[in-house]
């Protein structure tokens, strides 16, 4: 199979964050959108992540972000006529303070949350045990919970955003790498893929925990980092936890998705800068360890598949949505750093807007010079 | 024997009509079709649908069995209980 050899807009990555991109370019008239994924559709992080879905962020931009895409979830079946439901479930995260100082963090947190409606609110352990009966309260000083949160399938979203993307005339080319992006003075020319050249002045960055290589590809020193996080899932039981649970403490999150199994994650401090995605013993011990300890009924339930996937990262943990200054053409949708899944549909119609030259829904200051300038403000809801 | 009364996943209760299905719509390897269906998600891990969707795949495809790629086989190799991974030995 052999590439087109021209296109408006070439984009690098079919996770869910390039195929929003591309469905939203289409929508949006631009013609001659091609999608380039080196293996099959979600194939990365996107298929890896926890499936779930917040608006309880801490930063003005990761809320904004989230609380519009929480619309856009709410009314995605319809919007982009799926052909299999992508099971939205909205049963809340609830998250655990264990010491007063991380509960203040939490109440600044709901103040940034409530500008944006995001309908959160602060719960005592009382509370927090009503909502989750199974919970171990020792240590836990108090919480907050937001009932619009949840689950949707990350594969089905992926299917969904293809398909409609498909519909509108994107050309997706999946088992094709983007091999060089090709420049002629500051000005892109072109992308080299082992199926072909393809000329085009735009082109996204949507490769995920491989963004870095991307631009490279222009000459970026791009301000991001990949890192591996695993995640377990359990054999399926009946409907025992509503909300996903959270702790930054420990360091974890933890759900039951709508089919029935649990899902759960923990982000290792120590983890270093790497590419792996290997599965570890060590991840296992601990998460097994803090997930009984937090939520004893789950010590019955048994582990039955274990993975990995990357975090893309940048130093403020918000991620860089925008065209790059040094290299005009280059557009990035990157350094997630853990959450590009659930603010991937805001994203996607962000990027496609600013593409396509038309006013921004949203005001968004997501560019990468903010690390040069120094004013950062770190998201601290992270795991 | 019929498609839709023969039962390729049994962790998931998928018949041989709803692979098929998957299969026309065109996600042609075994990543793609477990991501959408839920083939060999189950507890037994699939233990005899990877035993019967290679067969069904390397017919579409007119190719041979050893043609068709296995999934990425994750660990741990059978379910084990949350409890007995975090050191809790002896308790039920």
């Amino acid at each position: 199979m052999s590439v087109k050899n021209k296109a408006d807009v070439v984009i690098i990555g079919g996770g869910v964050v390039g195929l929003a991109v591309a469905y939203n370019l289409a929508r949006l008239g631009i013609k001659d959108v091609v999608l380039l994924e080196r293996a099959y559709l979600g194939s990365g992080a996107t298929s890896r992540c926890g499936a779930g879905i917040r608006q309880q962020w801490g930063t003005e931009m990761n809320c904004a972000l989230a609380r519009n895409s929480m619309d856009i979830f709410e009314n995605m079946n319809e919007m982009l006529e799926t052909k299999r439901d992508i099971e939205l479930k909205q049963k809340g995260y609830l998250l655990l303070a264990f010491s007063d100082r991380e509960m203040e963090q939490f109440r600044k947190n709901l103040k940034v949350q409530s500008k944006f409606d995001i309908p959160s609110r602060e719960v005592t352990p009382r509370e927090a045990k009503d909502i989750v009966p199974h919970l171990n309260l020792e240590g836990i000083v108090g919480g907050a919970f937001c009932p619009t949160d949840g689950h949707v399938n990350p594969f089905l979203v992926t299917e969904a955003y293809a398909n409609a993307a498909r519909r509108l005339g994107v050309d997706i080319y999946t088992y094709t790498e983007a091999l060089d992006v090709e420049v002629s003075g500051d000005s892109i020319t072109g992308v080299r893929t082992d199926q072909g050249l393809i000329k085009t002045d735009r082109v996204v960055n949507a490769a995920g925990g491989y963004s870095q290589q991307i631009g490279e590809m222009v000459g970026l020193d791009l301000p991001v980092k990949s890192e591996r996080h695993e995640i377990l899932v359990t054999e399926k039981v009946a409907p025992l936890q509503g909300p996903m649970v959270m702790s930054f403490s420990y360091n974890i999150y933890c759900q039951q998705t709508p089919e029935g199994p649990f899902l759960m994650g923990y982000g290792d401090p120590e983890e270093p800068e790497s590419y792996n995605i290997n599965s570890s013993w060590h991840f296992l011990e601990e998460m097994t360890r803090k997930a009984t300890s937090l939520l004893p009924p789950l010590k019955h339930i048994r582990v039955i598949r274990q993975w990995a996937g990357l975090y893309n990262i940048t130093p403020d943990r918000q991620p860089i949505i925008a065209e790059s200054r040094e290299v005009p053409g280059f557009f990035m949708a990157i350094g997630f750093s853990g959450h590009g899944f659930m603010i991937a549909p805001m994203t996607g119609v962000l990027l496609a807007e600013m593409i396509a030259g038309e006013e921004p829904s949203l005001e968004i200051k997501l560019d990468p010079e903010r690390f040069e300038r120094g004013d950062l403000i770190l998201e601290p809801s992270v795991v | 024997m019929d498609p839709q009364n023969t039962i390729i996943c049994r962790c998931e209760d998928l018949t041989l009509a709803e692979v098929e299905e998957v299969i026309a719509e065109g996600y042609t390897t075994i990543e793609e079709i477990k991501r959408i269906c839920r083939l060999g998600m189950g507890p037994c891990r699939g233990s005899t649908c990877l035993q019967l969707i290679d067969i069904i795949l390397a017919r579409k495809k007119g190719c041979g069995r050893e043609d068709i790629k296995m999934p990425t086989n994750r660990p741990p190799l059978e379910g084990i209980k949350m409890g007995e991974l975090a050191g809790d030995v002896g308790e039920k």
